[in-house]
């Protein structure tokens, strides 16, 4: 490794300080600490330190992305050569999903590390590793067909306006992967909805879509029987495909195999990553538990008044479809955005996951319910988190008061 | 039991020594342990007395270069609180005055005579005697100053009424010296000093002991309330002790003393006399003899560095890895400390070091795979592991502190200088060593002992 440390010494110089190219010494910096941890040594308070760092942290969330990633590549070509009637074998899926999700990956963390080394420069510290994983759940959350550009937009919005303005990371009020969602959702919202926009249809010359085709994701399925009133025989066919058996049955949500997100369509992977995190002490399991306990208890009260089928839909399979598991796991339990009291995070989970069913099933125009109700609660957690401090505060009070 | 009434459950209580279960925290287990043998004692020519081992004090010198000196004489005082007398471990004459920038007093070095000779402050009688005697018996022999005043963490002035004083018999940091072994022999000292202390409050003198190891009878006392810690380190910090048996208010003063100072405060009461010398734990992976040195405060430790540690790429620490202080090669033992550490300074890169699984990596959380192996022993060196970072995982110091405070929140009012919300949040029931083990886990790398003292000091110039 030796040669790789010269490199790295023969180059420092002309990014330090005095050299002039010093907009680079971020980049050369964050390059430099990725290949080597450095030979920092302890000057001030405990002479040893644990192992961990914030790269750790980040690389062990980005492991627990990975199934529900390659599942998503997987099925993006699965849908792509299913709309065309075609046969495919999994490794063509696999390889058309790589093939769609490689760019959107890479303009992700070039648009967003961009922003994050400008500001490293102008602020004069590091890079910091939160973006290794915003961008890598950036492009999961996204339909596959979205412009490219539209994504490195979103994206720089998300990092300036949801992270940079408020300090950088650490100090954001906002998930900035939610942001980036939230943004695109409503500045182009003819490209974040619909039912052409979830799987790939552009297919070759000549090909033809399968009859009977719908492209449609659960979440906009369900919508459409808003409104129209129980037994009526239109949404019965739409709800027939919820049934077993159909598109979006109960076991077809659980593996994910169903128009959606990338990332988000697997409630199987996206748990095996969630008790990763958690196994690995990383992700807050009062968080996802709590989380899972609000949407279900939403879900049951829905599914008591049932006046349509949205509502009736079993609480079960309520949680398994649209970005709920997935908010769950890697979006509401972001330490910076979330609640960082340890009562505060059941609070915060548990309305996170309540409001989410709540705002997809009482405005279906809001698919995406559960993004809304986690950047909802990322503004309400400092205010959960000063209630729950100022009670130890009382605490402490009313013990000097008795002395 | 069934039977009891309430009110003879409550005295049944006050009657047995009460027992803590410290469930938070972490052991950090280093290789290296001192075994139960013995040194010898260091001898040295030359001796200092830093001013910088009592933080939150500014020295008034009372000596100049050329000055002879007796044991227990006054080497300097605290300007702002001159009835807080700081003492020569030996005798002898004063060679230098070590300043730094501004004229920074950094030590005081003294050449030392062959043959102690004790300043004699006459011996005290216990039974018959008052506070401001005892006071002032502390102060004079240089005693006084062992005592540790909460909530800045300073030398106690014999002028405060503390509420409580806390004698700490646990020793549960890395690699920390068996109390037993080095008390022994002390039964009468020992004694005589919670005798003395006894006298120096209205409150209660607890002392705590370690509830894993056997009780050690010499620090049980008629005057004393008896308290018991099992479990984690940081069961063997007084802080922790204090939130567990009567947890500190805003304007309240607790003094605290470690117990292995107790022999040295009693001789001060038995004889008159001051002489801190102590069994020091000498331990870590680079100690090539570790086992216990018998050494005074002060001692030049050149000598026995070169015997006994191997100083190679080597960090020498004065306490244990937590809270001690870097010691240089050719250093002085430092004010109140009987425990010296030495380990491995970790000054090298390491390749992709945080993506690989880090079977053989210390890591108090499970990111690492080293979890499996729960009792293993490190061989840990002074390498960071990583960059400094802002405040991003949460819930994680909590882990490591044992009382009922929001650390991260004090600390972030601690950092932006907000005095009123530091006291709503505890700041008075903490010194810098509460959050050495958190320091340690911390992902962000952060500095919190030196936030937390710079907090305490910072309030401290606000109330004087």
């Amino acid at each position: 490794m030796k040669f790789v440390q010269n490199i790295f010494d023969k180059t420092r110089p002309l990014v330090e300080k005095e050299g002039k190219r010093n907009i680079l010494y971020p980049l050369h910096n964050a390059i430099e600490t990725m290949a080597f941890v450095p030979d920092h040594t302890t000057h001030s308070g405990a002479h040893v330190r644990d192992a961990i760092d914030l790269k750790r942290t980040m690389i062990t969330v980005i492991f627990a992305m990975v199934p529900a990633l390659l599942f998503g590549m997987w099925n993006i070509g699965r849908l792509h050569y299913g709309a065309f009637g075609e046969e495919s074998t999994w490794l063509d899926n696999f390889l058309f999903g790589a093939l769609k999700m490689l760019p959107l990956i890479t303009v992700t963390y070039a648009a967003g590390l961009g922003v994050e080394i400008f500001f490293a420069w102008k602020r004069n510290h590091a890079v910091n590793e939160g973006f290794l994983v915003s961008g890598l759940l950036i492009p999961m959350i996204m339909p596959v067909d979205i412009p490219l550009w539209m994504v490195a937009v979103s994206t720089i919005f998300a990092v300036l306006i949801g992270k940079e303005v408020f300090g950088g990371t650490g100090m954001n009020l906002l998930n900035p992967a939610l942001t980036a969602r939230a943004f695109a959702f409503f500045a182009y919202p003819t490209w974040m909805s619909g039912d052409q926009i979830w799987i790939n249809t552009n297919g070759e010359e000549g090909a033809q879509l399968v009859d009977g085709y719908s492209g449609a994701t659960a979440m906009g399925e369900l919508a459409t029987t808003v409104g129209q009133g129980l037994n009526n025989p239109a949404t019965e066919t739409v709800m027939a495909q919820f049934g077993s058996g159909g598109t979006y049955s109960m076991m077809n949500t659980f593996l994910g195999l169903i128009p959606g997100s990338i990332g988000e369509t697997s409630a199987l992977l996206i748990l095996l990553g969630g008790l990763f995190l958690v196994f690995k002490g990383v992700g807050s399991w009062k968080i996802m538990l709590s989380f899972l306990v609000g949407g279900l208890a939403m879900a049951t009260i829905f599914n008591a008044f049932a006046v349509n089928e949205f509502m009736g839909l079993n609480p079960i399979h309520q949680l398994l479809i649209g970005g709920f598991m997935f908010g769950m796991v890697f979006m509401a339990t972001d330490p910076v955005s979330g609640s960082q009291t340890e009562t505060g995070k059941y609070i915060y989970g548990f309305l996170a996951g309540f409001f989410g069913i709540m705002i997809r099933v009482f405005n279906p125009a809001y698919p995406e319910g559960i993004m809304l109700a986690i950047l909802f609660m990322n503004v309400m957690a400092p205010l959960i988190d000063h209630y729950v401090v100022e009670s130890n505060i009382k605490r402490r009070s009313k013990r000097l008061a008795n002395a | 039991m069934l039977y009891l009434t309430s009110q003879s459950k409550i005295i049944l209580k006050r009657t047995m020594s009460q027992t803590y279960k410290i469930r938070k925290g972490h052991n950090i287990k280093l290789i290296g342990d001192a075994p139960q043998k013995h040194l010898g004692a260091v001898a040295s020519s030359t001796y200092a007395v830093s001013p910088l081992d009592f933080p939150g004090i500014t020295p008034k010198l009372v000596v100049k270069a050329g000055t002879q000196v007796n044991a227990g004489d006054v080497l300097f005082y605290d300007k702002d609180r001159p009835e807080v007398l700081i003492c020569s471990p030996v005798s002898g004459e004063v060679t230098e005055i070590k300043r730094g920038a501004k004229r920074k007093i950094l030590q005081v070095i003294i050449l030392a005579d062959s043959d102690t000779k004790y300043a004699d402050h006459g011996s005290f009688d216990l039974k018959s005697t008052n506070r401001e005697a005892t006071a002032a018996h502390f102060a004079n022999t240089g005693v006084g100053a062992l005592i540790t005043s909460r909530p800045y963490g300073v030398a106690a002035s014999m002028h405060e009424l503390p509420r409580d004083i806390f004698v700490n018999g646990v020793q549960s940091g890395p690699l920390a010296g068996d109390l037993a072994y080095q008390l022994a022999g002390k039964e009468t000292e020992v004694a005589a000093a919670i005798e003395a202390l006894s006298l120096m409050t209205a409150g209660k003198v607890y002392v705590s002991q370690d509830g894993d190891v056997p009780p050690l009878g010499l620090l049980s006392h008629e005057k004393a309330t008896s308290i018991q810690f099992t479990g984690k380190h940081p069961k063997g910090l007084v802080g922790t002790q204090i939130a567990q048996a009567a947890p500190m208010n805003k304007g309240e003063i607790v003094w605290t003393v470690n117990a292995v100072d107790l022999p040295v405060i009693g001789h001060a009461f038995l004889t008159g006399s001051y002489a801190p010398t102590y069994r020091v734990a000498v331990a870590g992976s680079r100690a090539k003899n570790a086992g216990y040195a018998t050494m005074t405060q002060g001692v030049g430790l050149s000598s026995f560095v070169s015997t006994n540690i191997n100083n190679d790429n080597t960090r020498m620490i004065a306490g244990d890895v937590l809270t001690g202080t870097t010691l240089e090669e050719n250093g002085f033992l430092s004010f109140g400390k009987s425990q010296i550490t030495a380990i491995p300074e970790g000054n090298s890169t390491e390749f992709f070091g945080w993506v690989l699984p880090g079977f053989g990596k210390f890591s108090t959380n499970r990111a690492f795979w080293s979890w499996l192996f729960p009792n293993r022993k490190y061989d840990l060196d002074t390498n960071i592991h990583g960059e400094e970072r802002a405040f991003v995982v949460t819930g994680e110091y909590d882990k490591f502190i044992p009382m009922d405070i929001f650390p991260q929140q004090l600390l972030r009012c601690i950092l932006i200088g907000d005095v009123e919300k530091m006291e709503q949040l505890g700041i008075y029931e903490v010194l810098p060593e509460d959050f050495a083990l958190a320091e340690v886990a911390c992902t962000s790398k952060l500095p919190l002992q030196q936030i937390v003292r710079d907090g305490l000091m910072d309030l401290r110039k606000e109330m004087m």
